[in-house]
């Protein structure tokens, strides 16, 4: 272990005889870390689990009302579901937990008087949404099967719409106006905005800083005529006008998802799917043969490239850079480490062996990586904060500083700087004393 | 000169050449491909609009207890709610002109359809972004009319986005009448929307970009259609053409006096009132982002690059020293010591830049399987070829320089 403290004293006598090759060399290392862990931030910020614990048991059921080559040439059914197949999904109930989810933008008139009304973004669901989401309360709960079957009016609501319309506080069981009709508040949901917004692709591409305001029973939602909000794409237009129209016609807005536990249950599941089809076949709506999809969370997710194909070129990009820094750094170190082939002559000559050598040498390239992990700090924090000011708004402030990325900054400067020393360290070793010692 | 001294020195400095080589290579690799990915997305933010976007502003706003408009009665309410808005809106200074607009380009929000000649929806077909509005939107907007009339007043109906009805006239953009009449021919026509009821263009414009800046929608970039309608709903959006340089007062001028009319409405500050510049803005934000990101990266890949090189041949100057005496001594002048070193470089980067470019089109390549991505045209190939050769004589001057100042006396000392 002394001889440790040794080469460290050996390689900053060595860094400081060369200061622009040992900046030059910190500073590739430096930026090229920085770059990778910046675009890395944000990587992890867009392709993370939502849902990490559950996800695997979260499917979402696509079915094909449209038929072949109508979904944008290729097999692949819609990637939502129409109101026909929906109803028929949540009649049947065949997983533990589903809940067919529509975006709507109802506008929400504070308590008191003279305040000005805000538009609210939010869900009709069905009750099961909050315990198969895991969404978490701050006062209250979500609402009863029976308040779906009775289309009660009552609302969930964020945080943030409690704190605009009574000023905070439990105010679970008070009357809120949501589009000119009269909720009783069931409950107040605790911070929540998980992203991807997994529950809403379609509508949201999988981002948005602001999460969701309000959440109505759909049957109620629909039952007051409360427009979807969000994307719907259709085959045909529809036949009548209005949103009734919208829920006769074979259009698709709406999302969808299910908790399916075990293998059984999604095979069971798949087969009902299937049935399903065959039966819409047999009654002549479908006029092909049973075309579903039943992926999981992440399977969807990925099926909706909900990471930005930007995000990883990007990140792509980002480690060509440390690549390139770290090919740099070979061949600075192999110069720095030859032209002291010299003294290396000396110390085999004195009798060092060629593993104190190693020792030696690769120390001073553990020292220049952390030099360059430390740089690359400083410039991951100056670069997290900058990517926020160039990213698609909906991304900005997904990327984050935390101790994880910190941490594994300076292990890749680090590890990184001694895999580029291993190659000049090993030239270094084979340094030939005799020759050396004749020639000086 | 010759080269055969340049080669013998080289061949004994395989690992830092080949070193170089290797960094050069990748080098123009990354930049060739970043630098397009820049160019792409330049020629993506420089597309024109078609529409005259100085001085123009778009308002969108909802009613707060509004009728649905789900039957004949409420459609008239909301229909008086949006023209009391746009008289008050035209009552204002500094206003030119107002219109009726559900979409405007890059605002993201977009109704297309399939418009075909039959009503079957069968045969050739051109998908089209519709843009509803009234008789002021053509000129409110200043699209360019190269052929028929534009819409008047007695053209223009008012119903809600879901209703079935269909508008008797239209206007397309030129990329629509070309597709659908490649005779030239359109002016006149009848073509369907949605495969039902006809319609007949009675005019077209030179061009019109589609409300939306995302992929699906390139196939269809230019196909809109201008559609003569008041559209009713809960909420309502308006283009106004204000007198130049006065978009920032009209904006707050508006906001007052709509919020007069009706102050149960919602017109949030993110995206209730907004100048086609902030609306330009946000459309592209991510495509200029990523311009940003990859020249930011491509500086730092120059940099590092440069450095590498006048590093390693720093370190072979010094290496050299007294064989640089020598030649001195022999008689070289100090030209010809610069000039070793220069072409002792550019052979250097010459195979770099061979090996650079086989990397350049296989990164290409799979930059173009896996994401939207267009094979590099030759000209970004043969500009970055140059780029790192002149990089590279660059960096590659400053020792050199120094070399060529070694004093023959060098040869006479012990080494």
């Amino acid at each position: 272990m002394h001889m440790f403290g040794y080469y460290l004293e050996l390689a900053m006598r060595s860094l400081k005889r060369s200061p622009g090759l040992t900046t030059l060399m910190v500073l590739a290392i430096g930026f090229g870390v920085a770059a990778s862990m910046t675009t890395y931030s944000v990587f992890r910020a867009v392709s993370g689990d939502p849902i990490p614990w559950k996800s695997s048991k979260l499917f979402v059921p696509q079915i094909d009302m449209w038929g072949p080559g109508q979904h944008g040439g290729d097999r692949e059914p819609p990637d939502a579901l129409d109101y026909a197949d929906a109803m028929a999904l949540m009649r049947d109930h065949r997983a533990t937990r589903q809940s067919a989810i529509y975006l709507i933008s109802p506008s929400v008139i504070p308590a008191g008087a003279g305040r000005s009304p805000v538009q609210a973004n939010g869900y009709g669901v069905y009750g099961e949404f909050f315990p198969m989401l895991d969404v978490p309360f701050q006062y209250g709960s979500g609402w009863s099967a029976d308040d779906d079957a009775h289309q009660s009016a009552v609302a969930v609501i964020s945080d943030k719409l409690n704190q605009q319309v009574f000023g905070g506080g439990n105010n679970v069981g008070r009357t809120i106006d949501i589009e000119g009709k009269d909720y009783r508040v069931a409950g107040v949901l605790a911070d929540w905005n998980p992203q991807p917004i997994f529950y809403d692709v379609m509508d949201t591409g999988g981002y948005s800083s602001d999460g969701p305001d309000v959440f109505l029973p759909f049957q109620r939602a629909i039952a007051v005529n409360m427009t979807n909000s969000g994307v719907n794409e259709c085959r045909d237009s529809p036949a009548e006008p209005g949103f009734v129209g919208l829920q006769h016609s074979n259009c698709v807005w709406i999302a969808f998802m299910a908790e399916l536990d075990g293998a059984g249950a999604l095979q069971r599941y798949r087969q009902y799917l299937d049935d399903y089809a065959r039966d819409q076949q047999a009654a002549g709506r479908f006029t092909w043969s049973p075309n579903n999809r039943l992926r999981d969370l992440p399977a969807y997710l990925d099926h909706m490239h909900v990471v930005p194909g930007d995000t990883k070129v990007s990140l792509l990009v980002a480690l060509g850079l440390l690549i390139v820094c770290l090919v740099n750094t070979v061949g600075l170190l192999l110069a720095k480490f030859l032209r002291r082939s010299g003294e290396i002559g000396v110390r085999r000559a004195l009798g060092a062996s060629r593993s104190a050598i190693y020792a030696q040498f690769l120390t001073e390239a553990g020292v220049i990586g952390v030099g360059g992990g430390v740089l690359g700090l400083l410039l991951t924090g100056v670069g997290v904060l900058g990517v926020d000011l160039v990213l698609p708004i909906r991304l900005a402030g997904l990327a984050r500083i935390d101790p994880a990325l910190l941490l594994l900054t300076v292990l890749i400067a680090v590890v990184a700087t001694l895999l580029a020393g291993i190659y000049p360290t090993f030239r270094a070793s084979r340094v030939q004393p005799a020759w050396q010692l004749k020639s000086n | 000169m010759t080269v055969h001294p340049i080669l013998a020195a080289l061949r004994r400095h395989k690992a830092g050449v080949s070193l170089i080589v290797l960094q050069i290579a990748l080098t123009l690799a990354i930049v060739c491909n970043a630098v397009f990915i820049i160019g792409q997305r330049i020629e993506r933010l420089n597309r024109p609009t078609g529409i005259d976007e100085s001085n123009l502003i778009k308002i969108s706003q909802a009613w707060v207890g509004a009728p649905s408009g789900d039957d004949a009665a409420s459609i008239e309410k909301l229909d008086a709610l949006q023209r009391t808005d746009l008289d008050t809106l035209r009552s204002l200074p500094d206003v030119k002109e107002v219109a009726a607009s559900e979409s405007l380009p890059l605002s993201g929000i977009i109704w297309s359809s399939d418009i075909s000649l039959s009503p079957e929806d069968k045969g050739l077909t051109a998908q089209s972004a519709y843009y509803y509005g009234d008789e002021h939107l053509r000129s409110t907007l200043g699209l360019h009319l190269i052929a028929g009339r534009d819409f008047n007043a007695g053209d223009i109906l008012h119903h809600t986005i879901r209703s079935t009805d269909v508008s008797p006239v239209i206007i397309v953009a030129k990329p629509v009448a070309d597709k659908l009449f490649p005779q030239g021919d359109a002016l006149g026509k009848t073509v369907y929307l949605d495969g039902k009821k006809p319609s007949t263009i009675v005019g077209i414009v030179e061009q019109l970009q589609t409300p939306t800046t995302a992929s699906w929608g390139n196939p269809f970039a230019y196909n809109s259609v201008l559609l003569p309608v008041r559209l009713d709903g809960t909420s309502a959006s308006y283009a106004i053409r204000t007198r130049p340089g006065r978009e920032q007062a009209v904006m707050h001028e508006a906001r007052k006096a709509l919020l007069a009319v009706n102050p149960m409405r919602i017109m949030p500050d993110a995206w209730g009132i907004q100048s086609f510049s902030d609306i330009r803005a946000k459309a592209y934000r991510a495509d200029r982002g990523m311009a940003i990101l990859m020249g930011t990266v491509c500086l730092i890949l120059l940099g590092v690059t440069a450095a590498g090189i006048v590093g390693l041949t720093s370190f072979w100057v010094g290496q050299r020293h007294r064989q640089i005496g020598v030649r001195r001594a022999l008689g070289a002048r100090r030209i010809d010591i610069l000039h070793y070193f220069q072409i002792e470089n550019l052979m250097i980067a010459g195979i770099g830049v061979v090996l650079g470019v086989l990397l350049a089109v296989g990164l290409n390549l799979w930059l173009m399987a896996h994401y939207e991505m267009a094979r590099i045209p030759l000209f970004y190939m043969t500009a970055a070829v140059l780029a790192m050769l002149a990089l590279g004589q660059a960096a590659v001057f400053v020792p050199a320089r120094r070399a060529s100042n070694v004093p023959p006396v060098v040869a006479t000392r012990a080494a």
